[in-house]
């Protein structure tokens, strides 16, 4: 049955795909397989991660972008990430609503993903998505989000180009200066930019990356420890560590990332962005940034997926009923919490053995 | 990782009444389902389109405009000719009891009329879906 | 003592006797809330009644701020009109029901339309497909609305029209039908729904973006200030908002903010205040909750006449009152024995002429199953005229008035309305908060409350949650034909081939002209349909203008 899904998801059968990333997302171990032999087109779609906090229209610009796309040829598929409720670990996805022009085009596939538990960020079968919808031979791949908790770390980590929303009267200063936003935006867009206070937007963004760029310059020439840790502390636990700067080609006036306005209600700006990306790509390509991004991506997702192994095979091996235990001791302060938590490990090592 | 039920709730044709339609949206995210509301104005293709693409478990179609004859049938038929007629499908709204046999014949496995409790069309997912 | 003190004692004393007597008769349950989950205490005195000035608050009826009536005698001097909406199918059929209703004794005339009428499709249109003739009249040219009104002498009896995206076309429809009887159109009576704010929120037949549709309508109110001055030019309703599961607070407020949106789209498009004001209607739902409906009311004449004499400093008194239409709430009726919902008709109906309706429209007994049958629709036209002919409540003005629970209501809702309404104000007016999904959400919550207060069996409706009866599915209800739609095109393509078709393709590019520039819409409208250029046609032109609406939906 997983070899005969595997070919359909590669002759773009649209069920094959739909029933191959269910199966990630519950994480169904002979999936996997199945993705394993659709490694021959991986790496062929440009993936373009949008983002933003609610209200800034991403929706309705995604909406926008595939038509440009679409005009251009390209065929697209489309995966809109919303929160589950931490409560009944539903979730009512509805970004699907604002697309509803593409709703029939076959050459356009949408899916709703639920973040299934991390909170605010992207579920992990995100990434294993993208393979499935790459493999069916999607030119671009585009992830939407939510910009809250994680989802712009974990859009990083997946995506070639990451596209940030803002828009004039959000309390700007905050989305903007959340915590390493400003290293991870390939493109900056204005959206709604027909609102009182947009220039201003842009004028505070471009100076932020001004700033950004010229710490970065003066940083990469003497990297070290001090480089790093004046990072942000969450963008180092979570591999964006290997994007460090030394690693990347220092970021020269031109080279700072676009601020664009666009008005996605009308369109206006979209064909600009469009191009945007689509030539930040090529040249990305061109002169091996994309390689290297790409590599510290698979770096991260290597950890992740390692990560998930380590949390299943401990799941596996009832690591709960001795958690459980642990953390009593820890609470009657019978052991201290790191050593309880050396212990365990040991013991689920040794377990392997 | 559990499985987690997906759902379509689908507004087929013009009819703008939308308040039990969401109120079902919210009872089935509050049951832990997956609900892609896809809104409304949906034609039968569209409906049909979002199934595939989200792999959804169930359709569920909401009408009060008494439409129902027409577009209910037609989901399921194309439905049937993508392949996909494993997935439940069933509708609500204002739906005379005398067309639910119609309905039932063409493929439609349940009508909850105005009145019935949303726990009802939870038990009924959870008892009557056609895939595992 | 002051009276006052009096009461105070008397009334801590009785306290202290109930609660005493609690442990051995409690009461039926630990909290007692109104249909829309307000409070409801233990009993209401002369304390009650507010610390205004009765005069100033109450006041007398047709007199600022209109608390007790816009009328002095109110149905002293005219029963509201019993006006019953209707419509289905073809223009022969609903011309034929109209013709019963009046010979019935009905006042004036309310037309529903169909779904792709309501939407500015020909019945011919893809997404028409099962609809044409389903919910109402399927209107696609001049042709079907002469059937319609055939007969009908359009200078003695008042039209209701419920269309709201492309009302302009059907009041020139209207208009051009009235000229063809020979009637001019500063003869003509009646009402145009057009209140797109609420389609976004609560009824979703919308065409056209905000912008443009304001546009629309501001067209409208001038136009017919001038040529067509008895007709309301909007109903501005909250009836809608209602069904949707709002709160009768919410109901009131959301309309109203609405209605602030409307002056404040005409005053900017350059009208005068007192021009377009005195024909601003409103439609009103009626709920089940007697007192807190009369209430509901009386608190939205009171807020609405400080609104237009302080905020936008109207002059004109008639531009202070608030008329209104009400409809019983469909939502509040079952399926399950709909015999009862007869009952909750009278009530509901007994609400709205306690608490001065303008017009009245009663629900038939099969309202959750189907369009109503002409024996259920009589016995609807029945209640309202058994209301005004052996009740007596029509027999003097606002006779709740004074009543401590009914006043003690008034004021309250009065407060919890101008708090949204603040709210809204600061948001940026009503199009910010609906673009912004914040009434759709305070709706969709009230409605989310209120289906799980009736599955916990926190509320009770008799015969569905509680006095149940296992019954036989209900026999006669109303099917509409299928070939409806058929027939419907058939009747298009003549007209097609009949019709002068190069006078429709000018009018119509006259009217995408007219669009793109700022002139009045009505005249081109006016001039496209006398061409027979179809609803859709017509609409098509906008759609090429103006765009069309995407909805944002929350959750």
């Amino acid at each position: 049955m997983i070899d005969t899904l595997a070919r359909r998801c590669l002759d773009g059968d649209p069920r094959a795909v739909a029933r191959l990333i269910s199966l990630l997302e519950d994480g169904n171990k002979d999936a996997f397989g199945t993705l394993a032999a659709l490694v021959e087109r991986m790496g062929q779609a440009q993936v373009i991660g949008i983002t933003g906090p609610p209200g800034s229209g991403k929706s309705t610009l995604t909406d926008k972008l595939i038509g440009e796309f679409r005009a251009r040829g390209k065929r697209v598929g489309v995966i809109a990430v919303d929160p589950s409720s931490p409560f009944s670990g539903g979730a009512i996805l509805g970004d699907r609503l604002r697309m509803q022009g593409h709703a029939t085009d076959p050459g356009v596939f949408i899916r709703s993903l639920a973040s299934r538990g991390r909170l605010g960020g992207l579920s992990k079968a995100t990434a294993f998505a993208v393979r499935a919808l790459e493999a069916a031979g999607y030119d671009i791949v585009i992830i939407e989000t939510v910009g809250v908790g994680q989802s712009e770390v974990d859009i990083v980590k997946v995506a070639d180009t990451v596209v940030l929303v803002s828009v004039p009267g959000l309390g700007d200063d905050i989305q903007v200066i959340k915590a390493g936003i400003m290293e991870i935006g390939d493109i900056f867009v204005v959206n709604k930019s027909d609102r009182d206070g947009a220039d201003r937007v842009v004028r505070e963004i471009r100076a932020m990356l001004e700033t950004q760029a010229m710490l970065q310059r003066g940083k990469s020439v003497s990297a070290g420890p001090d480089t790093l840790a004046a990072r942000n502390a969450e963008l180092l636990h979570h591999g964006q560590a290997d994007l460090r700067p030394e690693t990347l080609p220092a970021r020269e006036a031109f080279d700072l990332p676009p601020v664009m306005k666009t008005i996605a209600e009308t369109g206006e700006g979209v064909p600009e962005l469009v191009e945007a990306i689509l030539s930040r790509f090529v040249k990305s390509l061109a002169s091996g940034e994309l390689e290297i991004r790409r590599h510290a991506s698979i770096k991260s997702q290597l950890k992740d997926l390692v990560g998930w192994q380590v949390m299943d095979y401990f799941v596996d091996r009832e690591g709960d009923g001795r958690l459980e235990s642990l953390a009593r001791s820890v609470q009657a302060r019978k052991i201290d919490i790191y050593s309880a938590a050396r212990e365990l490990f040991a013991t689920l090592m040794q377990g392997e053995k | 990782m559990e499985r987690k039920i997906r759902v379509i709730v689908a507004k087929p044709g013009l009819d703008g009444h939308d308040r039990g339609a969401k109120v079902i949206a919210r009872a089935l995210r509050d049951a832990g389902m997956e609900v892609i509301y896809t809104g409304l104005r949906q034609t039968p293709e569209q409906i049909v389109q979002a199934a595939i693409q989200e792999d959804a478990d169930v359709v569920a179609l909401s009408i009060l405009s008494g439409a129902h004859n027409h577009l209910f049938p037609r989901v399921v038929e194309l439905l049937k000719e993508k392949g996909a007629d494993d997935i439940l499908v069933f509708g609500g709204g204002v739906i005379p009891d005398e067309d639910i046999p119609f309905l039932k014949s063409k493929g439609i496995a349940e009508i909850f009329g105005p009145g019935t409790p949303t726990s009802a069309t939870v038990d009924f997912i959870k008892t009557h879906l056609k895939r595992a | 003592m002051s009276e006052k003190e009096k009461i105070e004692e008397a009334l801590k004393g009785w306290e202290a006797k109930v609660e005493k007597s609690l442990a051995k008769f409690p009461e039926r349950k630990a909290a007692f809330v109104t249909g829309s989950n307000a409070p409801v205490r233990r009993l209401y005195t002369p304390l009650d009644l507010g610390k205004r000035d009765t005069l100033e608050s109450i006041g007398l009826p047709g007199e600022f701020p209109y608390t007790r009536g816009v009328q002095s005698t109110m149905y002293r001097g005219r029963f509201w009109t019993m006006r019953q909406y209707a419509g289905f199918a073809s223009a022969e059929e609903s011309n034929a029901r109209y013709k019963f209703l009046l010979a019935q004794g009905q006042t004036g005339l309310s037309v529903a339309f169909d779904l792709p009428t309501q939407i500015g499709y020909d019945s011919d249109h893809a997404l028409a497909a099962g609809e044409v003739g389903k919910v109402g009249v399927a209107i696609d040219s001049l042709e079907d609305m002469e059937t319609l009104f055939g007969g009908i002498p359009l200078d003695k009896v008042s039209t209701s029209m419920t269309i709201n995206a492309p009302a302009s076309v059907l009041l020139a429809m209207y208009i051009a039908v009235a000229e063809k009887q020979g009637i001019p159109a500063d003869k003509l009576d009646g009402t145009i729904q057009n209140d797109i704010l609420k389609e976004y929120v609560a009824r979703g037949t919308y065409i056209f973006p905000p912008v443009p549709s304001m546009r629309l309508i501001t067209d409208i109110f001038a136009y017919c200030s001038k040529e067509v001055p008895n007709w309301n030019t909007i109903s501005i309703s909250g009836y809608h908002i209602r069904e949707a599961g709002s709160t009768a607070i919410q109901e009131v407020a959301f309309t109203l903010a609405d209605g602030i949106a409307y002056v404040e789209a005409a005053i900017k498009a350059g009208l005068d205040v007192d021009e377009f004001a005195p024909r601003l209607s409103f439609f009103f739902n009626a709920h089940n909750d007697l007192f807190e409906e009369v209430a509901k009311f009386r608190a939205a004449r009171r807020v609405w006449a400080h609104i237009m004499k302080e905020r936008f400093g109207a002059k004109n008194p008639k531009s202070w009152m608030l008329r209104f239409h009400t409809q019983t709430g469909g939502s509040t009726l079952t399926a399950q024995q709909p015999e009862n919902n007869v009952v909750r008709v009278t009530i509901q109906a007994l609400a709205a002429v306690l608490g001065g309706t303008q017009s009245l429209h009663t629900n038939s007994k099969d309202e959750a199953l189907a369009l109503p049958t002409e024996a259920s629709v009589r016995i609807a036209l029945r209640t309202q005229q058994i209301l005004a002919y052996e009740s007596g409540v029509a027999e003097t003005p606002d006779p709740l008035a004074g009543s401590y629970y009914v006043e003690s209501l008034t004021n309250s809702i009065e407060e919890g309305v101008l708090t949204y309404i603040k709210r809204i104000d600061d948001m940026g007016g009503a199009v910010k908060a609906i673009e912004q999904g914040y009434i759709q959400q305070e709706i969709q919550d009230s409605a989310y409350s209120w289906q799980m207060d009736v599955e916990k069996d926190e509320r009770v409706v008799v015969g569905l949650n509680k006095f149940q009866v296992k019954e036989d599915p209900p026999k006669g209800l109303l099917r509409v034909d299928p070939a409806v739609g058929e027939r419907q095109v058939a009747k298009l393509t003549a007209l097609r081939a009949r019709r002068d078709n190069a006078a429709t393709a000018a009018a119509l590019a006259a009217l995408k002209t007219a669009a793109l520039g700022s002139d009045n819409l009505m005249p081109p409208i006016l001039a496209a349909v006398k061409t027979y250029a179809t609803l859709g046609e017509i609409c098509d032109v906008l759609r090429s203008v103006f765009g069309e609406y995407r909805p944002s939906v929350m959750f």
